[in-house]
């Protein structure tokens, strides 16, 4: 083996956060990403279509408008959420555990100078960063359906981005909990598609039982889809600032928990 | 100004700050004082206490299970010690472990590489984290495949290297940022002779250009042939340090003196070993009496002419201590 060289870094300054450690997760992610980014972006594509199509056409012939707005546009802002919500949670529960328990990853970054809040910061930024780019897709797809483009759909991603942070930290916690990967199981059914179902996709929840509507407060995609519908049809008010607020508390509270169940793993 | 570095460049520059200029000679590379941990009820670290001055190799010697790689982990703040207090090149863990972290390298024991990656964005995902940037990382980059000999596989992935080239990337990903301190753990296990001897040359070249190393291993020969220092661990602490040549000087004399025979005359010389002094070990087919260079007459009268004599070794000094076989 070649003997190595020149040593060319001295700076032993470091921050909470630090720059290099999030740019090397990021890189890593990038790399993996432009080798599969094909198929990811087939499929962010396409399921909208197939919701929109088997949806907006079967419950579409039914239901015309709901309120003003047809339901096909209806549903096609609304799956923004289930798409966001799917391309964050998913990827925190599954990619982490994955890295954490199978592949080591983590174990192998800890050992260089990144923490674990860094470590769990790196990974949720990213996907909440595809989520927000791929939450954009089921709006192309609606277009294709007569949506009218807005200057509003401009803070879809925005959007996309801060609940796909909330769920990817919640995916990471629960990755951090569990205690096998099959246990993923519950946390989907009890847990994944209730939020699915009572967001305010697929119908209005102002006509729902008082409990549903109870539950949907507390639900944070329901606060997602609100905010992009107020967003693509141009009716943000001032109650769209408390969406914001629970989505950034939601993230918040989320990762606070994810770190701590995640150091709780990988620091013995 | 400059001075000669560890890897053999330059490592004092007068472009750089004081506070960030490499760590005093005259610091410990490494200190671990009363050093504990425990996995509910089993101490694999107890009371651990351990001196690595700069710029030597320090091989930590013992059997599986014996607290090394634990050890390991806590020097990286991957394990949290229950007491005790570490400096790693003057930075206290696990408070200051980002920085501690910054100067060195690990290797770990086990392949924790990341097999999705190629050879070149392993190395380059940790020169990034290891703030290396622009053409130092570059270099950085090209200096590590070099040291992995890993050139014509550099855009392979690495789970479709072999055993050796995986263990050869792992030691260069923890040399990538060239670090002043090296933990090596297990560096050798599971691989053949071959890559095992290049190993060798690797650990002998960053001893040469001052790296303190830190290795540990369960291989007799290996911590003999590489290390200035060996620290021999049991039951979570060190119960004997030194050069090689003076803790066999001290612990078993010079040559061994091997007494074969049936069970029962084995029995009878290790007994009769023990009742005049002489300190003794089982080793396979007979009994080796050590310190054999200092053996009483009457003792050797007794006993008769021994079957053979031969140079003690590390080994001798490891089992007479701890009681426990290494490989």
């Amino acid at each position: 083996m070649t003997t190595p060289a020149t040593p060319t870094r001295t700076d032993t300054q470091v921050r909470w956060i630090e720059p290099s450690a999030i740019a090397a997760i990021w890189t890593r992610e990038i790399t993996l990403f432009s080798r599969y980014w094909r198929s990811t972006s087939f499929s962010a594509l396409v399921e909208p279509l197939v919701y929109l199509l088997a949806f907006g056409f079967g419950f579409g012939s039914l239901i015309a408008l709901i309120g003003d707005i047809p339901y096909i546009q209806f549903l096609g802002t609304g799956i923004v959420a289930s798409a966001v919500l799917f391309t964050s949670v998913f990827a925190g529960m599954y990619t982490t555990y994955i890295r954490r328990t199978f592949q080591k990853t983590y174990d192998s970054l800890l050992a260089a100078p990144i923490d674990v809040h860094e470590i769990v910061l790196g990974e949720a930024t990213w996907i909440a960063t595809k989520a927000g780019v791929y939450g954009c897709a089921p709006l192309l797809a609606a277009m294709l359906f007569g949506l009218p483009p807005s200057w509003g759909m401009l803070l879809v991603p925005f959007v996309g981005f801060l609940t796909g942070l909330g769920f990817a930290l919640f995916g990471v916690l629960a990755s951090a909990s569990v205690p096998s990967i099959d246990s993923f199981n519950y946390i989907t059914s009890a847990v994944v598609t209730p939020l699915f179902l009572v967001s305010g996709t697929f119908f209005p929840l102002d006509q729902a039982p008082a409990w549903a509507q109870s539950l949907a407060y507390a639900n944070p995609l329901y606060h997602c889809v609100e905010l992009v519908r107020h967003a693509v049809f141009l009716q943000l008010t001032w109650v769209d600032v408390v969406h914001v607020g629970v989505l950034a508390f939601f993230a918040g509270l989320m990762g606070w928990l994810a770190v701590r169940t995640m150091r709780r793993r990988l620091i013995g | 100004m400059a001075s000669s570095g560890p890897l053999g460049g330059s490592v004092i520059d007068d472009k750089v700050p004081t506070s960030r200029r490499p760590y005093s000679a005259r610091v410990s590379a490494l200190s671990l004082n009363g050093l504990v941990k425990s996995f509910g009820s089993l101490r694999a670290v107890d009371g651990l206490d351990l001196e690595v001055p700069p710029g030597v190799c320090l091989g930590l010697l013992g059997p599986n299970g014996a607290g090394k790689s634990t050890t390991m982990r806590m020097i990286t703040g991957q394990v949290v010690a229950d007491a005790g207090s570490i400096r790693v090149l003057g930075h206290a863990v696990p408070q200051e472990s980002k920085q501690a972290r910054m100067l060195m390298g690990v290797v770990p024991q086990q392949d924790n590489l990341d097999g999705e990656l190629t050879v070149r964005q392993n190395l380059d995902v940790f020169a990034t984290l290891y703030r290396l940037r622009g053409t130092d990382k570059l270099e950085a980059v090209e200096r590590a495949v070099d040291i992995a000999r890993l050139r014509d596989r550099q855009d392979t992935r690495a789970e479709d290297l072999s055993g050796g080239m995986k263990r050869r990337l792992l030691i260069a990903r923890g040399l990538v940022h060239s670090p002043r301190l090296v933990l090596l753990d297990e560096p050798t296990v599971g691989l053949d002779p071959q890559v095992r001897a290049e190993l060798w040359t690797l650990v002998d070249d960053l001893r040469s250009h001052g790296v303190t190393v830190l290795m540990s291993t369960h291989y007799i020969e290996e911590a003999q042939r590489l290390s200035d220092d060996v620290a021999m661990m049991s039951h979570g602490r060190v119960v004997a340090r030194g050069r090689p040549r003076d803790l066999m000087a001290e612990h078993v004399g010079a040559r061994a003196l091997e007494y074969y025979g049936s069970a029962t005359r084995l029995r009878e010389v290790a007994t009769a070993a023990a009742t005049a002094g002489v300190p003794s070990r089982s080793t396979g087919p007979s009994v080796s009496l050590l310190h054999g260079e200092d053996a009483p007459p009457s003792l050797l009268d007794r006993l008769g002419e021994p079957g053979g004599v031969r140079e003690t070794t590390l080994e001798d000094v490891f089992v007479l201590l701890t009681g426990e076989k290494v490989e």
